[in-house]
């Protein structure tokens, strides 16, 4: 196949877009076949483009970069932006996963979405979605990846509010816009920065600046500048201190959930991150606080996610908690760790939200898991996809989840980090949480006795626990299928594999790393049983509690009634932000900004000009008369009057 | 030769002249003759500059001057006459339409 055009790079989110314009203007009046037509064709397209991209960037001589032609776009004195699309192998991948995964969650909303109202809007935001992401991966420039960064902002703010005549909905869509916004002022800060000291926000030119001056490593403005990046990474990626946003954006639709909540907007910071490598690389202390962030929010949002009932929160919790994985990866310079398990975690907890969807749409709508049970046997093929996730998710070799999991812990494990063994030790303890939780979820909804019988009263027919049609079970399996080889492009050497997926990034991330620490396989080996081990201790406490003998998890609940309320409550942190942040600013605006600044200056200022306006039309009004020669009198005298200020004017304003 | 500022002295005269008319007459005629008075005043001044300054210019602009007072005067005219048949009176004080 030949190699691909450099132009054809623009279809890849304008074709997403021309969708959206379609759905979005017309949709309301186009027959649902044919919007689910456009969709998915808008969304197939640039698939198939991806696909070529993937041939060409693949062939043994191709460049490890493509990049459109660039255009001006802001052009003042001192600075200007272009814009441009560029292509290299961390993009490549990240395009893969929202072009592939974004197609096959397209498919499935098809099915998921067939009796809603608002189909047309939907399939409209998808699309607009897809547009803004692959902007996001595709740009050449900090300005283009913040345009794509807020745009997927937009977009999930719409999708989290679809049902936006619920009130819960649509508060959680204004939570996940105003969080983030706190999160893009870091981002716009550090552009600041970028701007000030390097004069461009082209990744190019930033990264070759400081390629060229081996002085500025741990440079007190790099460091800045990462941190501030770090601040808008944990608003997009849902991270301490600003994840509280991710769980109540389950609001959404399920298929939303699992393609912008899950599988692609979330990891756009862990994306940033290692785009942004070289930066970090130079600023040690803030990759030391990624790391940290990121340890600390895989295990406070695993213990969350291991009492939660209902089963999206419980997935929620989990992807904050596999995001803060990620995180800890870059944090320690395993950056193609975390693009690894990114792509894996993709494949996975996409198919655990379809999954779930299709289990909440076989209950017709019921979420809570302790209203469900003994499902294996009603939903066959749902049962069997969504275990695929499940035992990738929790590490279970040789699913996905086992190979990039295990190889972060291993890259943490031996990092120069002086914080490794702490990091390591909280990833591993939320291994094996993550392991619980998940086979809790397992064991309660597929196993034990049904407990959903009541539901299926006599009036109710319609009501009988089915399963979902093949246009939603299609994406399961293809993705239960990613979900179980997905791992084997990153074997590592240790296994007998090629760690092909490394290979892959080297050319991204092998310039500015620190050089690979070889300690022998048998520690890996080691590291990976203990993890395996871990796993199975999770899968064993989930087996003993929720299988075999159900109430025991209640029970030991009940002695330790401080520990679960904590995690119930989820440590009081909503309530403390509530309390600590919300409060004082709603005190301030209602106090300070709308009694003394609006009322007081705006509508003061306000007033006082009309006022005036009143007061002199008052003194002037007599003059109003309606007699031509008092009109043709003042006529004259201001004409007099000018003509004296002409005359006398000058030499009066010169004695002065 | 008539010096420059005989021209200017009459013509302000004129002009003044024209003003205290403007401003002290009721009847809405003799309005209208003082503003032509005040516009010939006007030309008066052209005239004696342009033959100060040797140049034609304000000559021709004295002929675009009185193109629109004859026109003015067509209109006026035609408004004076259907106010004369609306209100049976040429009195600008009894003439208080713009009264707010």
């Amino acid at each position: 196949m030949s190699p691909i055009p450099t132009s054809y790079l623009w279809y890849i989110p304008l074709l997403p877009f021309a969708g959206f314009m379609v759905n979005g203007t017309l949709g309301r009046k186009l027959p649902r076949v044919l919007i689910s037509t456009v969709a998915l064709l808008c969304t197939a397209l640039p698939a198939s483009i991806v696909a070529w991209l993937w041939v060409t960037m693949r062939a043994p001589d191709a460049p490890d970069t493509l990049q459109t032609l660039t255009y001006p776009w802001i052009a003042i004195t001192g600075f200007h932006a272009n814009f441009a699309l560029t292509v290299d192998h961390l993009t490549l991948i990240m395009l893969g996963v929202v072009t592939g995964v974004g197609f096959l969650i397209h498919i499935y909303s098809v099915g998921y979405m067939a009796h809603e109202d608002g189909y047309w809007r939907f399939f409209a935001y998808l699309n607009l979605f897809m547009f803004f992401m692959s902007v996001l991966v595709l740009a050449d420039s900090f300005l283009l990846l913040f345009v794509g960064w807020e745009g997927v902002g937009l977009a999930s703010y719409l999708l989290i509010g679809f049902y936006f005549k619920k009130t819960s909905a649509a508060n959680a869509g204004k939570k996940a816009f105003v969080v983030n916004r706190i999160g893009d002022f870091g981002f716009l800060l550090a552009m600041f920065l970028l701007i000030a000291h390097f004069g461009s926000l082209t990744f190019s030119q930033v990264f070759s600046t400081i390629g060229q001056h081996p002085e500025w490593q741990g440079a007190r403005f790099l460091t800045a500048i990462a941190l501030l990046l770090v601040l808008g990474a944990a608003g997009k990626s849902a991270q301490i201190p600003l994840y509280i946003w991710l769980p109540d954006a389950m609001e959404g639709p399920t298929p939303v959930s699992a393609l912008i909540h899950a599988a692609t907007m979330v990891t756009a910071g862990i994306y940033m991150v290692a785009r942004c490598h070289l930066l970090f690389d130079h600023a040690p202390i803030a990759l030391t606080v990624v790391a940290c962030i990121g340890a600390a929010t895989a295990i406070f949002a695993a213990s969350i996610g291991m009492v939660q009932h209902d089963i999206k929160r419980v997935l929620a919790y989990s992807t904050i908690s596999q995001l803060g994985y990620m995180f800890m990866a870059c944090g320690v310079g395993a950056y193609a760790a975390g693009i690894f398990h990114l792509l894996t975690h993709a494949f996975f907890k996409a198919l655990l939200f379809l999954a779930a969807g299709s289990v909440i749409h076989a209950l017709c709508g019921e979420q809570d898991m302790r209203n469900m049970g003994g499902l294996r046997k009603r939903i066959p093929i749902t049962f069997w996809t969504m275990s695929a996730g499940v035992f990738a998710i929790a590490g279970i070799p040789p699913f996905a989840g086992f190979f990039s999991k295990d190889e972060i812990l291993y890259q943490t494990f031996i990092s120069p980090n002086p914080l490794h063994i702490v990091l390591w030790l909280v990833g591993l303890v939320t291994a094996g949480m993550t392991s619980f939780y998940m086979f809790r979820l397992w064991f309660k909804t597929f196993f034990g006795e049904p407990r959903t019988e009541q539901r299926e009263t006599p009036g109710h027919p319609t009501h009988s626990v089915h399963e979902s049609p093949w246009i939603m079970l299609f994406p399961l399996v293809v993705l239960a299928i990613l979900s179980v080889i997905g791992g084997w492009v990153g074997v590592p050497a240790a296994m007998l594999g090629h760690d092909e997926i490394g290979h892959f990034l080297d050319p991204v991330f092998a310039s500015g790393a620190a050089p690979v620490l070889t300690t022998g396989h048998s520690l890996e080996l080691i590291l990976a049983l203990i993890s395996v081990l871990t796993a199975a201790v999770g899968f064993y406490i989930a087996y003993l509690c929720y299988y075999k003998k159900p109430g025991t998890a209640a029970a030991f609940a009940d002695r330790n009634k401080s520990a679960y309320a904590l995690l119930a409550s989820k440590y009081w942190v909503d309530e403390f932000y509530t309390n600590f942040l919300v409060v004082p600013l709603l005190m301030f605006t209602r106090g300070v900004l709308e009694l003394i600044v609006d009322r007081g200056v705006v509508n003061g200022s306000g007033r006082a000009a009309g006022m005036a306006t009143r007061g002199f039309a008052w003194a002037t009004r007599s003059q109003i008369s309606g007699n031509i020669r008092s009109y043709a009198g003042w006529l004259a005298f201001g004409a007099a009057a000018v003509l004296a200020v002409m005359v006398f004017g000058r030499s009066l304003w010169m004695h002065l | 030769m008539v010096p420059t500022a005989y021209y200017l002295v009459l013509a302000a005269m004129l002009f003044s002249i024209g003003i205290a008319a403007f401003l002290i007459k009721r009847n809405v005629i003799t309005i209208f003759i003082s503003i032509e008075l005040m516009l010939n005043a006007v030309n008066l001044t052209f005239v004696a500059f342009a033959h100060m300054w040797h140049q034609v210019s304000g000559q021709i602009f004295v002929f675009f001057v009185m193109v629109v007072a004859a026109a003015e005067a067509a209109v006026g005219l035609a408004i004076i006459i259907s106010i004369f048949r609306t209100r049976q009176t040429l009195n600008v004080d009894e003439i208080d339409l713009m009264k707010s």
